[in-house]
């Protein structure tokens, strides 16, 4: 019994907040955000990125952060607003996608920054 | 005045089935059959019985044929070929003219295709192998209730297979032991639980209390993980009308998916249970028990593709689909042609995959892959490359089974299978690189690392009994 670990999750505790695809692994690097990117650019999705209020992270509709990048192939370009829709918003949770519009579905979809959970 | 008289009697098959010339027409409906005849009847002549016995014919001639055109009505084999590396039987190909069919009814379809002609004397075995079903009739069928594409935006699951987990022991346990194992896989971090097939309304468990005790589970760990869960809920029933009794209550309580078992329910009830589903906006889970008396002998019964087929006529937006590496039989290229056949809009006809025909869904949405038998955290690498992101991966005894439990399990499961998405979407080779991949994720995820030592050793290297005939023996 003693070498068994107890899983830590409650409703009590923030930490136990998951952010779907991505969040069971350590927090997002940059070198590892930036091979996300790649491999969305790399299907031809269109970037785009979204970000909430912590406490209505479960909504459908996060604000999206001016519209999808349709065409953008730019890697430096595409970091560059994840970045400055976090400095606009740095309490938010900001989430990279990657829209597959013959699929009408998100192809990729991960949280970078996450802000504090309730 | 018509050109025949009526002459009573036994006459051979193919002089009126046997249609060599025949060229089919894109509505007909076309079926591939493996043939073993009987000793001594020529190929022929079996393939017209064959084309008669499920379509139009009997066994000998009736005066009432000549009060309808039989020859526009009837099944046409127009073409025999060789069976790579058997000789003892042979495909026959027959095209049905689309008439013969009630639209949006595969039980009419399969009543004529593997009907009577199943049992036929001048035949050995017989298996169905394929059906191109024209596009004509697949816009007639209700199909998926709701679809991939409609299933990520309700569940909010993109980029990466969803995980799952059979509740074992798949009898026996009280309806509030059995939520708590729902709700420790759920906040551990799987997407869905589900009933085993068996699981309806035993004594033990009234199916009310567990949907009852299964719908608080999933709101504790959706409240706690801030992440949407469900559970396939079985409402396979001994009568329909039960069946659509608990499907609505589990609609009432707010269930995002049910689940039915749709050759031993019947595909009348599964039809209705599908189309029911798509007006009420729930997400159907499909099971198959039985398949495997139907399909796993080469030489009879139906094949797997096709009961596939028939599924995503009838409706359903999960199919289990075998694992191609767990406990269950599965030969992986036949296993890669029928998850195409579940998933893509056009399908084009391909021997190495075992797969007879071009078949073109047109606008029906497609049915999610379920991979669940027998599989653990190393498979993980495995599944992802065989199954993609449009899959449930599900691992039963490979959750629950953990030491720690049913949370660590699922922790275990859901970090590797991140860890091989991340990978795999940075182009690394995942059955190649799969143990690196996982061993640098348990680094930061101790109920991964022990699942790896758990599980280290469990491998199954049967020999598949069923397998394409593409190569002499």
């Amino acid at each position: 019994m003693s070498d068994m670990q107890d899983y830590q999750s409650s409703l009590g505790d923030v930490a136990s907040r998951k952010f779907e695809t991505f969040s069971y692994l350590p927090e997002m690097t940059p070198e590892r955000i930036r091979t996300q990117i790649e491999y969305i650019v790399s299907k031809g999705w269109n970037p785009g990125i979204e970000h909430t209020e912590p406490a209505n992270a479960v909504s459908n509709f996060w604000y999206m952060w001016k519209l999808p990048m349709f065409g953008e192939t730019d890697i430096d370009a595409i970091l560059a607003e994840v970045e400055a829709c976090h400095k606009a918003h740095p309490e938010n949770h900001v989430r990279l996608l990657g829209f597959d519009n013959f699929a009408q579905s998100a192809g990729a979809s991960m949280v970078i920054y996450r802000g504090k959970s309730v | 005045m018509a050109d025949k008289a009526y002459s009573a009697g036994v006459k051979e098959y193919r002089e009126t089935y046997w249609m060599p010339e025949y060229t089919p027409k894109e509505t007909d409906i076309l079926a591939c059959f493996k043939i073993t005849p009987q000793p001594g009847v020529p190929r022929e002549e079996v393939a017209a019985a064959v084309a008669a016995e499920s379509s139009t014919g009997t066994w000998t001639t009736v005066w009432t044929d000549l009060l309808t055109d039989l020859d526009y009505y009837k099944g046409r084999a127009y073409a025999i070929e060789d069976v790579p590396g058997d000789d003892t039987c042979f495909y026959a190909f027959i095209a049905y003219p689309i008439d013969l069919f009630e639209e949006g009814s595969v039980v009419n379809v399969l009543t004529s295709l593997v009907g009577n002609v199943f049992g036929f004397k001048a035949l050995r075995m017989l298996r169905l192998e394929d059906i191109r079903f024209p596009v004509a009739y697949v816009m007639t069928c209700n199909g998926p209730p709701q679809g991939i594409q409609v299933e990520r935006d309700i569940m909010n699951k993109y980029g990466r297979p969803m995980l799952g987990c059979t509740i074992k022991p798949k009898l026996g346990l009280s309806a509030k032991n059995y939520g708590r194992a729902c709700y420790e896989g759920l906040r551990g971090g799987l997407d869905f639980t589900k009933d085993d097939e068996n699981v309806n309304s035993q004594p033990f468990m009234r199916w009310r209390h567990r949907f009852d005790f299964v719908m608080e589970a999933i709101h504790k760990a959706e409240a706690e993980t801030g992440e949407r869960k469900g559970h396939y809920l079985n409402v396979t029933a001994p009568t329909s009308d039960e069946m659509m009794r608990r499907a609505e209550y589990a609609k009432e309580i707010g269930a995002p998916i049910i689940m039915h078992d749709y050759l031993t329910g019947g595909l009348s009830a599964n039809t209705q249970l599908a189309q029911w589903c798509q007006e009420n906006g729930m997400l159907l889970h499909i099971h198959r028990a039985m398949h495997a008396v139907l399909d796993r002998n080469p030489h009879h019964g139906i094949h797997f593709r096709v009961l596939t087929k028939v599924l995503r006529l009838s409706g359903g937006d999960h199919l289990h689909s075998g694992t191609v590496v767990g406990k269950l039989e599965g030969d992986r290229d036949a296993t890669l042609g029928w998850i195409d056949i579940m998933r893509d809009s056009y399908i084009k006809e391909d021997r190495s995959r075992g797969i007879f025909f071009d078949q073109d869904w047109g606008a029906m949405p497609g049915v999610i892959p379920v991979a669940s038998g027998g599989i653990h955290v190393w498979h993980m690498p495995a599944l992802v490359n065989i199954f993609g992101d449009d899959s449930v991966l599900q691992f039963g005894g490979g959750t629950l089974g953990h030491p720690w439990g049913n949370a660590a399990g699922a922790a275990a499961n859901r970090v590797a299978v991140e860890a091989c998405v991340e990978a795999r979407n940075s182009g690394v080779e995942l059955e190649k690189e799969g143990k690196d991949i996982l061993t640098k994720a348990a680094k930061s995820s101790p109920e991964l690392k022990i699942a790896m030592e758990t599980w280290k050793e469990i491998k199954f290297e049967f020999d598949t009994v069923d397998k394409l005939d593409v190569a002499h023996k």
